[in-house]
């Protein structure tokens, strides 16, 4: 029940939107969030909580892969 | 779209890469605290997580992570459930509750009681019992709105947004940070830290816990749900210790920013004031739950329909151990039910239950016997 999940968002109309993960849609209540379609979004209960911050995830990713001493075999 | 959104989206593989976790994990163990430490997270996705993917049996022997009241279904009181119960066997509405309340053991469960006739219907969200109830405007129907800050909020949304009259709400929410202060006072658990739900601090943000870490010494680290995630938040809190800095982390920045979800805040402001409410394993809590502002009143189920919880059931049952469970002072492997007399199919207890349970965690995903500190089985759990 408390499980929140990654989508991202395919439409919207008013404050609801259609959010999508693995080819899986199911109808999101936008209430809580700006967003806008195609940006990903945490959807929890049946509402998004919150959009994702893409650049933040990267950049947070790049970080730990230097701890975990992966950096020199990082490449694109 | 770039890569990054796409992975996030669709398969969030980067945290999941079994090179970074390894390489975490190493890092982990190259550190050296000079003692044992312990720290528990408040969150059933993170014990689900940490036992589908074996994480326990990665970190350094120096280092336990224990579950602690993470599952908001397993703390409901069993009073509260009742009033669910006692509504449906009455007829006087339709009960709308999520799926994983209906089988929790009680004076008798929602399932149970829909067995003997009662209309209890399962929802996937708050949204979902305001459907039900505009589709039904001759009938009532009463959502049982359970779960922590990150449902309280789209109980507010759905309170907000000109809910049918036929809709009311019996509120079970619980707050997490009254509650870390409450386990703290447990001097059987001697806890270095917390590890912070990722999703409550998506909405709730971090300020509330600053000022607990360091009037009380402590570290804590919000983390997200993938493997490295988990990883990144007890590597914050083992470099807090070892430089004995108190204080709150977040390492799940691409959800959490320090004042959370502020408009999600405001509607929970505006809707509900804080009371104080029990907690299954803890007992009641100063200002832990939620009530109706005057101005949403009229959206009460227990006033609307006149019902008062019957606290007096409330009590531990005497062989289920999922009070102790709850509080982190046993681990499932201590109960002498689990697996046995209590698994998914016949629950003993809401642990067993709820996917977010510990128990359910443990049935699903049973850790190695190398990973059950000896303390805490041998004996039966009790320490």
């Amino acid at each position: 029940m408390c499980l929140a999940i990654p989508m991202r968002l395919v439409s919207r109309e008013g404050n609801k939107g259609i959010a999508e993960v693995g080819g899986v849609r199911t109808e999101v209540r936008l209430d809580l969030v700006e967003v806008e379609v195609g940006q990903s979004l945490i959807v929890h209960a049946g509402f998004a909580i919150q959009v994702l911050d893409e650049d933040d995830a990267s950049e947070r990713l790049e970080l730990l892969r230097q701890i975990a001493g992966l950096v020199d075999e990082a490449s694109p | 779209m770039t890569k990054s959104v796409q992975q996030l989206a669709d398969g969030r593989t980067s945290q999941r890469d079994p090179r970074l976790v390894r390489g975490l994990a190493e890092a982990l163990a190259r550190r050296d605290p000079g003692r044992k430490l312990r720290f528990m997270h408040v969150c059933g996705t993170h014990e689900h997580e940490i036992s589908r993917y074996g994480l326990r049996r990665l970190l350094p022997p120096w280092l336990e992570v224990i579950a602690g009241p993470g599952c908001p279904v397993c703390v409901c009181p069993v009073s509260e459930l009742d009033l669910g119960a006692q509504l449906g066997l009455q007829g006087k509405a339709i009960v709308a509750t999520f799926g994983d309340l209906e089988r929790v053991p009680a004076r008798l469960s929602l399932a149970e009681v829909r067995a003997q006739g009662a209309d209890v219907r399962v929802v996937t969200s708050a949204a979902g019992a305001a459907t039900l109830a505009r589709s039904l405007p001759g009938r009532q129907v009463v959502f049982l709105a359970v779960g922590f800050e990150t449902t309280a909020c789209t109980t507010a949304a759905v309170a907000l947004a000109d809910p049918p009259p036929n809709l009311s709400f019996v509120l079970s929410h619980r707050l997490v940070p009254p509650a870390l202060e409450a386990l703290l006072s447990h001097p059987a658990l001697a806890l270095d830290g917390f590890l912070l739900p990722g999703h409550v601090c998506t909405v709730q943000g971090t300020e509330e816990y600053a000022p607990l870490a360091l009037s009380k010494g402590l570290k804590m680290a919000v983390a997200g749900f993938e493997p490295a995630d988990v990883l990144d938040g007890l590597l914050a809190l083992v470099d807090r210790v070892i430089a004995d800095r108190p204080g709150v982390d977040n390492c799940y920045t691409r959800s959490v920013r320090t004042s959370g979800n502020t408009a999600a805040r405001a509607f929970v402001a505006r809707v509900f004031t804080p009371l104080d409410a029990p907690w299954r394993g803890l007992g009641t809590i100063p200002r832990s739950g939620l009530a109706f502002t005057e101005e949403f009143a009229h959206l009460d189920a227990t006033s609307r329909f006149g019902l008062t919880p019957d606290r007096s059931l409330d009590v531990p049952d005497r062989a289920c151990r999922c009070d102790e469970i709850l509080l982190g002072l046993r681990t499932p492997a201590g109960c002498p039910l689990f697996g046995r007399a209590c698994t998914p199919e016949h629950p003993h207890g809401p642990c067993m239950v709820s996917l977010e349970g510990t128990c359910a965690a443990w049935y699903r995903h049973p850790p190695e016997p190398a990973e059950l500190p000896a303390a805490r089985h041998d004996d039966g759990g009790q320490r």
